[in-house]
């Protein structure tokens, strides 16, 4: 069992490298911003993975809190590189945006 | 012998986690537009989640322990379909546009909202 956890610990280490390549060279931010969040997400399963490898419980709860932020972390980047402000009511109207350009 | 079963069924769904997180990554990195990235990420991220998550929870057993994980899995499936909505709005009302392909003759300018609004 434990081949099968070092191999998909690895697994998932090299989907967050093609991940962070995608991040390094995305053209626009919101391809940064899905690098990222797909890191996070990997981020938690390492995390729940090698807590349950290793035996040590505590580390479940670290993992259940980085999925709270990184969510949290998404949107809130998100936007701030959309409005340029953290506390701005604006809010984008989708269909009529793009409709009439 | 049933704790064999439980290993082989584990095992393989922690291999086919990571092997799913790596194919979803790979059409992040390889896909051409910034939709279509979105669907690899968005799909495959929820499916690596459940698959890893549930090969880990058949390894606890039950305990304490088996109820974190499951409420990882929870929050999980709840957040990671909202931030992708939420990051194909942001996308769409910053105006970037999705690549069109197939279709050949039309103008993209005139086809693009009636296809975004049927396919959405």
């Amino acid at each position: 069992m434990t081949a099968v956890y070092v191999v998909s610990v690895l697994l998932v280490f090299l989907t967050m490298a093609l991940a962070l390549v995608r991040a390094l060279k995305g053209p626009t931010i919101y391809d940064r911003i899905l690098a990222v969040n797909v890191i996070g997400t990997k981020t938690v399963l390492v995390v729940a993975l090698i807590s349950v490898f290793s035996g040590n419980g505590d580390l479940v709860d670290v993992a259940l809190v980085y999925a709270l932020i990184n969510f949290l972390a998404v949107v809130a980047v998100m936007k701030l590189a959309r409005c340029g402000d953290l506390a701005a009511a604006h809010t984008p109207n989708v269909t009529t945006d793009n409709a009439h350009e | 012998m049933s704790d064999l079963v439980l290993d082989l069924i584990s095992g393989g769904l922690l291999l086919g986690g990571g092997l799913i997180g790596v194919l979803g990554a790979l059409g992040v990195l390889r896909f051409p537009d910034f939709y279509s990235r979105l669907h690899a990420a968005g799909m495959t991220d929820t499916l690596c989640a459940l698959m890893i998550v549930a090969g880990l929870i058949m390894q606890t057993g039950l305990s304490l322990l088996t109820l974190k994980l499951a409420l990882i899995l929870l929050f999980l499936l709840f957040t990671a379909p909202t931030a992708t909505h939420a990051l194909a709005r942001a996308a769409l009302s910053d105006g970037v546009q999705p690549t069109q392909g197939g279709q050949a003759g039309q103008p993209t300018d005139k086809a693009s909202p009636e296809d975004r609004s049927s396919n959405t």
